[in-house]
């Protein structure tokens, strides 16, 4: 396969960047897409030039770390995909493919393709965690869980926070990712005594950060390489009218 | 958002079913539209209900646009950079179509007013026979007014298709088998809205109310 790329270049945060085309020949459909930029980049650096910076690390779409705009969709056209895990044969002989990084204030590029998505650790801090009592692990049958409640948690516990729901989103809006987690976690006995406090310092982490508002619009949940659902919006929607209606969080 | 909009959807509902009035006659019509000025007395004075529900309504209506205003500056702020090549709808079209619409929605309502409740730009504009200012106002050579009020009722059908799903969600709708009736009230509501707003000019253009 020959194709045509389209490529956001910027050196650095300050910097202002620009799209730069590339031509790649000789692209096996086998590859994945992040060995196709591999190979960009073997190129370019055998000719001296700077390669294309872009984040990966599992290669198996289990770690978060890719991810970039392909032609316009969060970790290209292929859905419940990371970038990783998207595979040459899913474009054709001649395309051509524009490749942009995650856009929101939230996430400052670092470089290329390379955004700092430190914020989302920010909604974690911010309560996306239980208090668990040091020692030894308690007897599991002490805290049942039932069956349905353990699949919803499952469902969002897949979130690899990777950012693709902020990068799709018309708002800039991080609410899938906060949602995924506030589910996960009010959801499960261990998670109970910070509920309340949780969804509202989440929510409050979130909005500090620089993300947009939730309109509900599910361009997110489209593009989640996990399938998180956009329903889980309304759990933490519920937690936090709770929340504040009872005034139970003093944050 | 959807504490407003609900308010604002009650409005749209009493508004949509006194307007299916005309079908039983100009008397009844103008009888109606007496008896919304007259209603609450001889508690009130004539023609105070009727202010005290527009007051409130005007206050739900500014809350609303804030909201939507706070929302639409907030995304703006939160993508500084846009993307070269963008996708423009993945999820749903009447999401992304909210505040254009709304915007429609908004334009159509003054003009609206201006028409049918101050009759200033009415062909008869007379206050006293209401039915007739409604059948003026839809006659065949007058297309252009039918059109317009058709494209905004489309956007208030769009507008509310999302606008009802999503303050459903936002008021705490939390399971998936909710979300497919949330989703499924929501569309039958705004269909069963529009065509109840649309029967009426359109009953007028086929002379069927004269």
């Amino acid at each position: 396969m020959n194709l045509t790329l389209r490529i956001w270049r910027q050196t650095g945060p300050e910097t202002k960047g620009r799209m730069v085309t590339y031509q790649v020949e000789d692209i096996s459909p086998d590859m994945s897409f992040l060995e196709m930029l591999d190979v960009l980049n073997e190129r370019l650096t055998l000719a001296g030039e700077e390669p294309v910076a872009f984040d990966h690390d599992c290669r198996e779409g289990i770690c978060g770390m890719c991810g970039m705009m392909i032609n316009g969709n969060a970790h290209g056209p292929q859905r419940g995909t990371t970038a990783c895990q998207l595979h040459m044969r899913q474009f054709t002989d001649g395309d051509t493919i524009d490749i942009e990084p995650w856009r929101a204030r939230a996430f400052p590029v670092v470089k290329d393709l390379v955004v700092n998505r430190n914020a989302f650790d920010q909604i974690i801090a911010g309560g996306g965690f239980v208090t668990v009592p040091t020692g030894s692990a308690p007897e599991a049958h002490a805290a049942p869980v039932a069956k349905a409640d353990a699949d919803a948690a499952f469902e969002s516990a897949a979130c690899i926070g990777c950012g693709a729901c902020v990068a799709a989103c018309p708002n800039g809006s991080g609410m899938l990712f906060a949602a995924a987690k506030v589910t996960q976690l009010s959801l499960l006995p261990q998670g109970q005594p910070e509920r309340y406090t949780r969804v509202v310092g989440m929510v409050d982490a979130h909005d500090e950060a620089g993300f947009g508002g939730c309109t509900n619009a599910g361009e997110c949940t489209v593009v989640c390489p996990k399938g998180i659902p956009l329903h889980t919006i309304g759990r933490l929607n519920r937690d936090y009218l709770a929340a504040t209606a009872k005034n139970t969080a003093r944050s | 958002m959807a504490v407003t909009g609900l308010v604002l959807v009650l409005f749209l509902v009493a508004h949509m079913l006194g307007n299916l009035k005309i079908f039983t006659g100009a008397e009844d019509f103008n009888h109606y539209a007496h008896w919304l000025r007259d209603l609450g007395t001889p508690l009130l004075p004539y023609g105070w209900y009727l202010w005290l529900q527009r007051g409130a309504l005007l206050v739900a209506l500014a809350a609303h646009i804030w909201a939507a205003t706070m929302l639409a500056l907030r995304a703006r702020s939160a993508r500084p950079v846009r993307y070269a090549h963008r996708k423009k709808v993945q999820g749903s079209y009447a999401a992304r179509t909210m505040r254009w619409g709304g915007v429609i929605i908004a334009l159509f309502v003054i003009y609206h007013i201006l028409d049918l409740t101050t009759g200033h730009l009415n062909p008869i504009g007379d206050p006293t026979r209401p039915q007739a200012n409604v059948v003026a106002d839809f006659a065949p050579e007058r297309w252009y007014v039918t059109l317009f009020y058709t494209l905004a009722v489309v956007a208030l059908g769009f507008h509310l298709r999302h606008g009802a799903y999503s303050a459903l969600r936002s008021l705490g709708q939390q399971t998936p088998q909710g979300e497919r009736r949330a989703r499924g009230l929501a569309l039958v509501f705004a269909v069963a809205l529009s065509v109840g707003y649309l029967v009426v000019p359109f009953a007028v253009l086929l002379g069927l109310v004269r």
